[in-house]
């Protein structure tokens, strides 16, 4: 943590730390503070009276059939996209490490979805997928299957869905392609010559291998589902049609800045921040014994 | 290669192409929509080849905008969100850089209570606390100001781990060099730390520009004045209008060119890309 040899103490490291201290405690410590307290509170609907209730607005959102609706869309929404954008994504990247010309190119070529906005990728999807004019909406109905996300929910489920895991194959083909390189070669030559084909190989001694970088991705990617995907359903859907696609992030959203209940939005909140912080023990728990054989 | 497999070679090449193919399915037909009219943009099926009036898209997204719009054109907002990625990158990295050399280098009382409070901030991303940063930004009088665009992005933990982590396998025959040569602390901290650490800089700096590029939230609440939009809330305004103006060569054109920075940055940097984030997520 501290090095060796340091420096003495002065008033120089407090102003080293002043900056970052100051942003912290005005921007993060502080409206953390506010959604805590807020959280306890209930306001009517002008504003004019606060009343402080204790957990009434916690015991209002267990008790709401919505809410856990919500809830229930949040996992569902967050697994598929994880499932889906892992898969494809380690399915890239075992061919890709397989190859040795021509790797860097099809890298490159692969990664680059990672720089496009949330809210851009949503707008080219939901063109795609436009009701009256799509391109895929036009495939589709030739195939006679009709498309229209604006009424049929689990159609709008699929497309954020598609759009934000078609998104994240960018970060998970780097690292898995990462963790594939990281295998020792000799482990692979061997099972070779005890005949193992290439499929057993992976299934046995691959993918068994690859587990640390598998579960540090999985947090990544759910942490990523609930909480980046705001501007994705922002754009496609709009949470809708009848709140199909409203997940926990938008809802604090919707009823914060829309319904105005601030009382029922910082208990989500904070129930966010609870679920946050314990993905991100998990984590370091995890990645720091770094899951192995 | 531990055996030589041809067939499989080639099913390995023929799953990559296709895999490529279906990742940038989405941005080639974002390219084809801004490069042809409004007409032929409204009739069904859309073209699948690129047309002729990219650089006609191109004057009306950056200088006009939407026909039904106020007639301010995407420039401004690419301005704006440049403005942005650029305060939020120079801004995390100088503070960090400051706050890692600190924690790392010195002996001094409320140390590890810092390096606790910064470490919070790891957990608390902007969309749970939306609604009190809100509140303080509008009580400092920051709405519509590139200040408040950026500042509250600005503390990271994940920046200052970094550093720290780097300070750390800096031989400590250095420091005690300098000391012996009579440098002070912001001596050793400008002529040894910071050229050292010069390629992390340059890695984090693009992983933090596409974060700071790409922002939407935060900027939808503070901005209500159109001169301080981002390109990127210019999109989600475009689409909706896009139901009673179907402009869809100028939407998409404005979509391509909220791509083309980050997408740049990440094309000509890639290694550096790759190295700030497998770094920042150690």
């Amino acid at each position: 943590m501290l090095k060796k040899v340091h420096f003495g103490s002065s008033v120089l490291p407090f102003l080293l730390v002043t900056p970052q201290i100051i942003v912290t405690l005005v921007f993060f410590i502080w409206p953390a503070g506010q959604a805590l307290y807020q959280s306890l509170l209930v306001q009517d609907a002008f504003g004019l009276k606060t009343e402080f209730v204790w957990f009434d607005n916690f015991k209002a959102l267990f008790q709401s059939a919505q809410y856990w609706d919500t809830f229930e869309r949040t996992v569902v929404f967050s697994s598929a996209v994880a499932v889906i954008s892992m898969s494809f994504a380690l399915m890239l990247a075992v061919m890709a490490d397989r190859i040795i010309k021509g790797s860097g190119v099809y890298r490159t070529l692969l990664i680059w979805p990672y720089a496009v906005a949330p809210v851009t990728a949503g707008a080219l999807w939901v063109f795609m997928f436009n009701p009256t004019l799509g391109i895929l909406t036009y495939a589709l109905s030739v195939l006679g299957y009709d498309w229209n996300h604006n009424i049929n929910g689990g159609q709008a489920m699929a497309l954020v869905v598609m759009a934000s895991a078609w998104k994240q194959i960018a970060y998970n083909f780097l690292f898995f392609l990462a963790g594939l390189q990281s295998i020792p070669k000799s482990l692979i030559e061997a099972a070779a010559i005890d005949g193992a084909g290439p499929s057993r190989r992976f299934w046995d001694i691959i993918f068994p291998l690859l587990s640390p970088t598998t579960f540090f991705l999985l947090v990544v990617n759910i942490v990523y589902a609930f909480f980046e995907t705001f501007g994705i359903i922002h754009v496609v859907t709009a949470g809708g049609p009848a709140s199909a696609t409203t997940i926990l992030v938008y809802k604090v959203f919707n009823d914060g800045f829309v319904g105005l209940d601030l009382g029922g939005s910082a208990a989500q909140s904070v129930i966010l921040m609870i679920i946050v912080i314990s993905l991100t023990v998990i984590q370091f728990k995890y990645v720091e014994k770094k899951v192995s054989y | 290669m531990i055996e030589n497999r041809p067939l499989l070679t080639l099913f390995s090449h023929l799953v990559l192409i296709l895999g490529i193919a279906i990742v940038a399915l989405p941005i080639w037909i974002t390219f084809v929509a801004a490069t042809h009219d409004v007409l032929r943009m409204t009739q069904v099926p859309l073209p699948l080849m690129p047309g002729s009036h990219f650089f006609e898209n191109l004057d009306l997204a950056l200088n006009k905008g939407l026909s039904g719009g106020n007639g301010q054109g995407v420039a401004r907002m690419m301005f704006n969100s440049l403005v942005m990625a650029m305060m939020i990158s120079v801004g995390k990295i100088s503070i960090s850089l400051l706050s890692a050399f600190a924690i790392v280098y010195f002996r001094f009382r409320f140390r590890m209570m810092f390096f606790w409070m910064i470490f919070i901030t790891l957990m608390l991303p902007v969309e749970v606390r939306i609604l009190p940063t809100y509140e303080v930004v509008a009580n400092l009088g920051m709405l519509d100001t590139y200040w408040g665009l950026s500042i509250p992005l600005i503390a990271s933990a994940t920046a200052t781990f970094m550093f720290r982590q780097v300070f750390l396998t800096i031989p400590d025959e250095l420091l005690e060099a300098a000391r012996v040569d009579g440098a002070g602390p912001m001596r050793f901290f400008w002529d040894i730390l910071i050229p050292m650490s010069r390629t992390n800089i340059a890695a984090l700096f693009v992983i933090l520009f596409i974060y700071g590029w790409n922002q939407y939230l935060w900027p939808l609440l503070i901005t209500s004045d159109n001169h301080m939009y981002t390109v990127v809330m210019g999109i989600k305004q475009m689409l909706e209008s896009a139901e009673a103006s179907p402009e869809w060569n100028v939407i998409m054109m404005t979509a391509l060119l909220a791509m083309v920075p980050p997408v740049c940055v990440v094309i000509f940097m890639q290694n550096l890309f790759v190295k700030g984030l497998t770094e920042t997520e150690k």
